[in-house]
């Protein structure tokens, strides 16, 4: 091989495994993107039922209650515009508060019910999740 | 006074980074001339005073000085020493400080200590480090000023978040500040070599101890995070594709390419502007990771605030340094000559078959991290990527570089016979296709399809690292080949962590009251009481949980708790984990039902342990590489000139080092 071609060998197969990377990826995120949704979204569209989402927003004071088995809650997780009940089995994470923020991973039963999976913490708390800082902003919470 | 003592020192600083710049990029042309001649007393100046002005910081917090904006939002007068001290950098501020700190340490060490460099591209290197330099003291100084003041003071502090009251904040961004500060070093090495035209080998190995020293720094930053968030977030996790951790995952990744090919550079002179390119996409990772960390677009215990200007100051600072880096590489890679040619069949082919997976792997981990803010940006579309996506894309380019990696050591450099190759991978393949049989066998169906390939794989792998000492005398094996071995078997002892973690994870949720009995695998977990404990600035619940073993005698008090502290008011749950020898049995107290219940959360985590000794394997391959690379290219030397010249070597070892890279010339087929 010439000295140019093998670079030139190189780049080409660069190029290509780049270009796989690139396909595979785009074929998992569409299999995988789990949409993020606040709960007045719910209402100007109609949740996929079907696949893995996120839902955030604040946690209602005083909705969480314990359910009789002793290791399932439900909350209500709301914003301005809407709320909507969520139910989760497992220990919610340490920073989860009644009045403050919250992710939940799982999916809609229908456009009224979220049975979550998971409860993403809100490590820090002076954190909001990015998706509802755009809401925060307005009132000039974020610090 | 301290306070502005610091913020003087650091604008010092600055300015001095400012000459430094002038100093490298129009001095280069006359490295003996006088403006060239700034550069190293300059970058030396310049980390005394920016280490001066992070000492005052460290001061400041360690007294609890609540006239400083800063320690009065991120300290308070109750909290442990320790944590007073790792406060300093657990905030933004003062985080990036360390960073410019380190940089700018690194700097003056590169400044002293490279004599193989031609001068004029060590010139250039100076600049290029400073010119880096100074973005981040302009970041500091104009949006996020750490000594600044408030008044009047306040009466105290707001405390440190819970969550990072733990020894590991005093070691985590440190280390992986260290990495990505040793990697943008290589990055300078990098800019001073294009700037003079003068990439080769002698460039390669200056550039090299700085990219294994980043390289161990990141790989041990990433195994202590992982180790951290599995034992301080009581989820039992040691993995979440969480954005931050992929900041990290990406300089690690590409740092771990970059050390590859830097070798080939190094040894056969080949791969030039490749090792070049690599070098600036681990630079611009570690500013990705930077700006993600740091600008608080993401949602992470890493992310201490949510400021804009911040993050569009970072954004532009990585426009900047990226565009001017791929715009420099484009300019000069014409004149960057070809190095020496290789067979496909041959060391060299196979490091560039591990280049090219690893930059498949960064692709995919980045594409994964970016996508959800682009999309938000571009769409307006709210999506999150999580562990399903990195999972199912990544792990097939990953099982094959692993498999890869067993190989590659096995062939020879330049060129090598098929036969040969297949001769020295014989054991390793049988014990590869045995395994695959027996556990097929043994699990299959029974176990994720992922989980088993990753056994086997682990298993093959473990063989063929070891097989480069085969046939060796052990005792004559230089220490860079050694930490090859070590570091290829910590990775299939990691994956051997991995697989069996995800295969054979046991675990139940229940509702237990006192006096209630749980089993989870093989272990009985009795629940005797809960007691109230206090600590420093914290109250507690204790469970008290007796556990105790089927078919063994082994029984054990486990303690595990839930945590409040008062300033700020948090919970967390401190996890009680028993490590045995084949894996850790990990409890977590939840809420009170109010009725005399507790929720109980309880794992049985078979040879978990064995991803973070294989993370550690990984770390001490690289210190080992990187003291025999040392000894290899010039502290022996150093070393025989200061026992024999005695007190006074200068003159004999500047006279030895300067003709380092002839005494460093490739040795032997086998490295």
């Amino acid at each position: 091989m010439k000295a140019k071609n093998q670079r030139l060998v190189l780049i080409m197969v660069a190029v290509v495994a780049m270009l796989g990377a690139v396909l595979l990826a785009m074929s998992g995120l569409k299999d995988q993107a789990a949409y993020f949704y606040a709960p007045s979204d719910v209402l100007k569209s109609p949740p996929a039922l079907d696949r893995p989402v996120r839902l955030g927003g604040m946690v209602r004071k005083g909705s969480l209650k314990k359910l009789a088995d002793g290791v399932s809650v439900r909350f209500i997780v709301e914003d301005e515009a809407h709320a909507i009940p969520v139910q989760f089995k497992g220990i919610l994470p340490d920073l989860f508060r009644e009045g403050s923020g919250v992710v939940a991973e799982g999916r809609f039963l229908n456009n009224q019910q979220f049975v979550a999976d998971n409860i993403l913490a809100k490590h820090d708390e002076r954190y909001m999740p990015p998706q509802m800082a755009g809401d925060q902003h307005k009132t000039g919470r974020v610090s | 006074m301290l306070a502005e003592f610091g913020l003087a020192a650091l604008w010092l600083a600055a300015a001095l980074a400012a000459l430094q710049i002038y100093a490298g990029l129009w001095g280069w042309r006359q490295p003996q001339g006088a403006v060239a001649a700034l550069a190293k007393p300059v970058a030396v100046m310049q980390a005394a005073l920016v280490s001066a002005a992070f000492v005052s910081l460290i001061l400041l917090f360690l007294r609890t000085d609540l006239s400083v904006k800063l320690v009065v939002a991120n300290s308070h007068a109750a909290k442990p020493w320790l944590y007073k001290f790792a406060g300093t950098w657990g905030n933004h501020e003062g985080s990036m400080l360390l960073w410019v700190t380190v940089l700018a340490v690194a700097g003056a060490l590169v400044a002293l200590l490279e004599k193989r460099l031609e001068p004029k591209t060590l010139v250039a290197t100076l600049g290029a480090q400073a010119l880096i330099g100074l973005g981040f003291y302009g970041f500091l100084l104009i949006a996020s000023n750490p000594f600044a003041r408030q008044f009047p003071a306040a009466t105290e502090g707001m405390g440190l978040n819970p969550l990072l009251q733990d020894p590991g904040l005093a070691f985590h961004p440190p280390t992986l500040y260290f990495g990505y500060v040793g990697i943008s070093i290589a990055f300078a090495f990098a800019v001073g070599a294009l700037i003079t035209r003068d990439v080769g080998p002698a460039f390669a190995r200056a550039m090299r101890p700085w990219v294994l020293i980043s390289w161990v720094f990141l790989t041990i930053g990433i195994v202590a995070g992982s180790y951290w968030a599995y034992y301080e977030l009581g989820w039992g996790g040691w993995w979440f594709w969480d954005p931050v951790e992929n900041a990290s995952l990406m300089p690690w990744l590409a740092a771990t390419a970059l050390l590859h090919s830097v070798t080939v550079l190094a040894t056969r002179d080949g791969l030039r502007a490749w090792t070049v390119m690599l070098a600036v996409v681990a630079f611009s990772m570690s500013m990705v990771g930077t700006f993600l960390v740091r600008s608080g677009i993401l949602t992470s215990v890493h992310s201490f605030a949510v400021d804009p200007e911040r993050g569009s100051f970072l954004l532009m600072l990585l426009g900047l340094y990226i565009g001017g880096a791929l715009a420099l590489f484009g300019l000069r890679v014409g004149t960057v000559r070809e190095g020496n040619q290789f067979d496909p069949l041959s060391r060299e082919g196979g490091l560039v078959l591990n280049n090219l997976l690893l930059s498949v792997l960064l692709a995919i981990v980045f594409i994964g991290t970016l996508y959800p803010l682009a999309a938000e940006v571009l769409t307006g579309e709210k999506l999150s990527i999580g562990p399903p996506y990195f999972n199912s894309v990544s792990a097939a380019p990953a099982l094959i570089l692993v498999l890869l990696m067993g190989a590659g050591p096995l062939i020879r450099w330049r060129r090598d016979e098929g036969g040969a190759v297949a001769r020295r991978l014989i054991v390793p393949a049988v014990v590869l296709a045995a395994a695959a049989i027996g556990m097929g066998l043994l699990w299959g169906g029974k176990i994720g399809m992922l989980p088993l390939l990753g056994l086997i794989v682990a298993a093959g792998v473990a063989v063929a690292s070891v097989a480069p000492l085969a046939k060796r005398n052990l005792r004559r094996t230089p220490l860079f080949t050694w930490g090859m071995v070590i570091a290829h078997l910590g990775v299939a002892v990691s994956l051997a962590g991995m697989a069996s973690d995800s295969a054979f994870m046991q675990e139940r949720l229940v509702a237990m009251k006192p006096g209630e009995t749980a089993q989870i695998g093989s272990f009985k977990v009795r629940f005797d009481t809960v007691v109230p404990i206090a600590g420093p600035n914290w109250t507690a619940v204790e469970a008290q949980l007796h556990v105790s073993r089927d078919g063994a005698g082994w029984t054990k008090v486990m303690r595990p708790q839930s945590r409040q502290f008062w300033s700020p008011p948090t919970e967390t749950s401190e996890a009680a984990i028993e490590t045995l020898w084949d894996g850790q049995l990990y409890t977590v107290i939840g809420k009170s039902d109010g009725s005399g219940g507790w929720q109980m959360r309880l794992w049985w985590k078979p040879f978990v342990t064995l991803i973070w000794a294989g993370g550690l394997m990984i770390a001490l391959g690289g210190v080992l590489a990187l003291i025999g690379r040392l000894w290899r290219e010039g502290g022996a030397d150093f070393w025989k000139n200061w026992r024999a010249a005695g007190p006074q070597p200068a003159a004999k070892v500047a006279k030895t080092t300067g003709t380092k890279p002839k005494a460093a010339k490739p040795t032997g087929t086998r490295r």
